[in-house]
């Protein structure tokens, strides 16, 4: 994969974006229950969820694409929630291929400049500089059908920047490529992102996607954040179970909370400083944070997957329950093999028991 | 206890678009010509044997080109002026039928398609209805609201056009409809608006060039039922292109005859003028 050229098209100055108190209803179902959001000049923020969780209807209120019912949008202070998608100032990256099929390349880049009125000869010189800053200068000429997925993306892409918005908005825009492109290009679009340093809200489901990208991550549930912060933040300390459970993989531990700590199988772990009261709860452990030990809790071998630098092996407690265990790829546990594990670290969370 | 793995939804997408369900076989070479080859003989007979007429002499069963040279005789333009003026209603018709179908039916179907997409089957019944009322019916129920229509625009032939307007409405549709389904309009114009476009330029710069099969079609076919129509013309005593040629087949079938091969011709010309003017530059343009 060809590696992008230093971009040359003038630097838009990133924006600052707030959404204060956004809700959205669709025929009585509320998608957005009070949206609060303030993203920095020059940041890449990630709205992460399931399907249906609202982020889709957020990047679309905020586009002006979807009319709010209630609550501002903010764009550098000015409340845009009245303000028609076409004169919002930004730019769009959309999850289904998006170019013109009756345009080339070069005119689908060239469109919002049309509309901006912008004359013929930098019109041209401009989207031609675009599409070199995505590295497709060779294929102006072509139509989006003779073009890749991961080729018409970053056309897309192109055609977003052009104009130099204030704000840039990918919904899901490499759901639809293949594994490897889809890696190659969410590593170009942060890499053009920081160069620019235009103001982006990335919407994905993909946990990897958006822990990989963005300076922040707003996981969303059921039309609310449910937890924003960096991509540490949200795996190392996921303030809820639901965070704790999409973001990474989690072992889901049934367990007893005694006296602030947290009790498997007899085993105590020191937990996160819970202010809950004793009883049963379900604790959160990262499988990098469960170890084969000496001595601990007994646990026969079910299966183990080499994952290239590590490996993660699948164990059986007494009590039926799985665990699974990552480690170094040199450690062969064979499916029967009995092993004992212990905890290396605290949960990353602690819930109520279902 | 149990284990819950973080899952990568978004990985399955592509593999889902890319296997698409194929239902039943392609037919063969030879099935495709025999299929190609039954209906064009079905098509043709009636074609060719109009063709033969117009060459027969009726009296001695000779062939002669007399009855197309006396299209071109110095009285031809007084003997069938009626014809010549049915052919001017016609084609008035025609262009007014299709005036209807691009201000009204077009832009409905695009603001449903964009903006009230539950009310697509409302529509769709509403525009399929004129295919299962007769003619006659339907010049029954028209005849009253005429006489309105004469009262308020006069008995100018191209009033007309107001039922056939309703006529061509199921094939004008369905034309429009099959383009609309081929084409994301939903995203390419949010893409649209979204770069700045407001309505006027996604309707004009983004929308219609990747509708122009449909429009082309829905419009053609439009001409085609217009200049075959006879029911309604003649139930409501107005005179077009087959009113006026039922007329002069009473005293000359074979100019009537011809003129219904020329009639046939023009409509096979404008459909392939859809093949030719419908596809776009991305349709024209060589593969990578």
């Amino acid at each position: 994969m060809t590696l992008l050229s230093t971009p040359t098209i003038a630097p838009p100055t990133g924006a600052t974006v707030e959404l204060v108190g956004v809700v959205k209803d669709y025929a009585g179902h509320r998608a957005l229950s009070g949206i609060d959001l303030t993203i920095a000049p020059g940041e890449f923020i990630a709205l992460l969820g399931p399907s249906g969780c609202g982020k889709t209807t957020a990047l679309r209120a905020l586009s002006g694409l979807e009319q709010v019912d209630q609550g501002r949008i903010l764009i550098d202070g000015e409340n845009v929630a009245d303000v028609p998608v076409n004169r919002r100032d930004i730019g769009m990256v959309f999850q289904s291929y998006s170019l013109f099929p009756h345009m080339t390349s070069l005119e689908n880049v060239e469109f919002g400049l049309r509309m901006r009125k912008v004359g013929a000869a930098d019109r041209k010189r401009r989207a031609r500089e675009a599409l070199e800053m995505v590295g497709l200068s060779e294929k102006s000429a072509q139509y989006a059908h003779q073009l890749s997925g991961g080729q018409q993306q970053r056309v897309a892409l192109a055609r977003a920047l052009v104009t130099r918005p204030r704000v840039l908005l990918l919904d899901e825009p490499l759901s639809a490529l293949d594994a490897k492109v889809r890696v190659q290009l969410r590593d170009e679009i942060r890499r053009i992102q920081t160069d620019l340093g235009i103001t982006t809200l990335f919407v994905t489901h993909d946990q990897e996607e958006a822990l990989a990208v963005a300076d922040r991550v707003a996981v969303m549930r059921e039309g609310r954040i449910e937890q924003i912060g960096s991509p540490e933040e949200l795996y190392t300390a996921p303030l809820t179970p639901f965070v704790a459970n999409f973001v990474g993989l989690s072992n889901r531990i049934e367990a007893e909370l005694v006296g602030g700590a947290v009790v498997i199988h007899g085993q105590r772990i020191e937990s996160l400083g819970e202010r809950r009261a004793d009883g049963p709860v379900v604790a959160f452990i990262r499988p990098e944070d469960v170890a084969f030990a000496p001595t601990g809790i007994a646990a026969v071998v079910v299966g183990s997957t080499f994952l290239g630098s590590l490996r993660r092996t699948q164990v059986r407690l007494a009590d039926n329950s799985l665990l699974m265990v990552q480690h170094e790829v040199g450690v062969h546990p064979a499916p029967g093999e009995r092993v004992a594990v212990s905890f290396a670290a605290r949960p990353v969370a602690v819930g109520p028991r279902a | 206890m149990m284990v819950s793995a973080g899952t990568l939804p978004g990985r399955d997408k592509t593999s889902r678009v890319s296997n698409a369900t194929r239902v039943g076989a392609e037919p063969s070479r030879t099935a495709r010509a025999v299929i190609l080859g039954v209906v064009g003989v079905v098509f043709a007979i009636p074609i060719v044997g109009m063709i033969i007429f117009t060459f027969r002499d009726g009296l001695t069963g000779t062939y002669t080109l007399d009855h197309w040279t006396g299209l071109f005789a110095p009285d031809a333009a007084r003997t069938y002026r009626n014809l010549f003026t049915a052919i001017g209603n016609s084609l008035t018709l025609a262009a007014v039928t299709v005036a209807i179908v691009l201000v009204l039916l077009l832009p409905t179907m695009l603001l449903v398609h964009l903006q009230f997409p539950r009310l697509r089957r409302v529509l769709e019944f509403i525009c399929i209805i004129p295919i299962t009322v007769p003619a006659v019916v339907l010049v029954v129920g028209l005849a009253p609201v005429y006489s309105i229509v004469v009262r308020t625009f006069g008995g100018s032939i191209w009033t007309l056009a107001f039922a056939y307007g309703i006529t061509v409405l199921p094939f004008a549709y369905r034309a429009i409809q099959s383009n609309l389904e081929s084409v994301d309009v939903i995203t390419l114009s949010e893409a649209a608006r979204s770069l700045g476009a407001n309505w006027f330029s996604v309707t004009w710069r983004v929308l219609l060039p990747n509708l122009r099969r449909g429009v082309l079609a829905a419009s053609f076919i439009s001409v085609a039922v217009v200049l075959g129509e006879f029911t309604i013309a003649s139930l409501l005593n107005r005179v077009n292109l087959q009113t006026a040629l039922l007329q002069v087949s009473q005293s000359d079938p074979y100019v009537a005859v011809i003129f219904s091969l020329l009639a046939l011709a023009f409509a096979f010309v404008l459909l392939l003028l859809i093949g030719r003017f419908g596809s776009t530059g991305r349709d024209r343009s060589p593969s990578a």
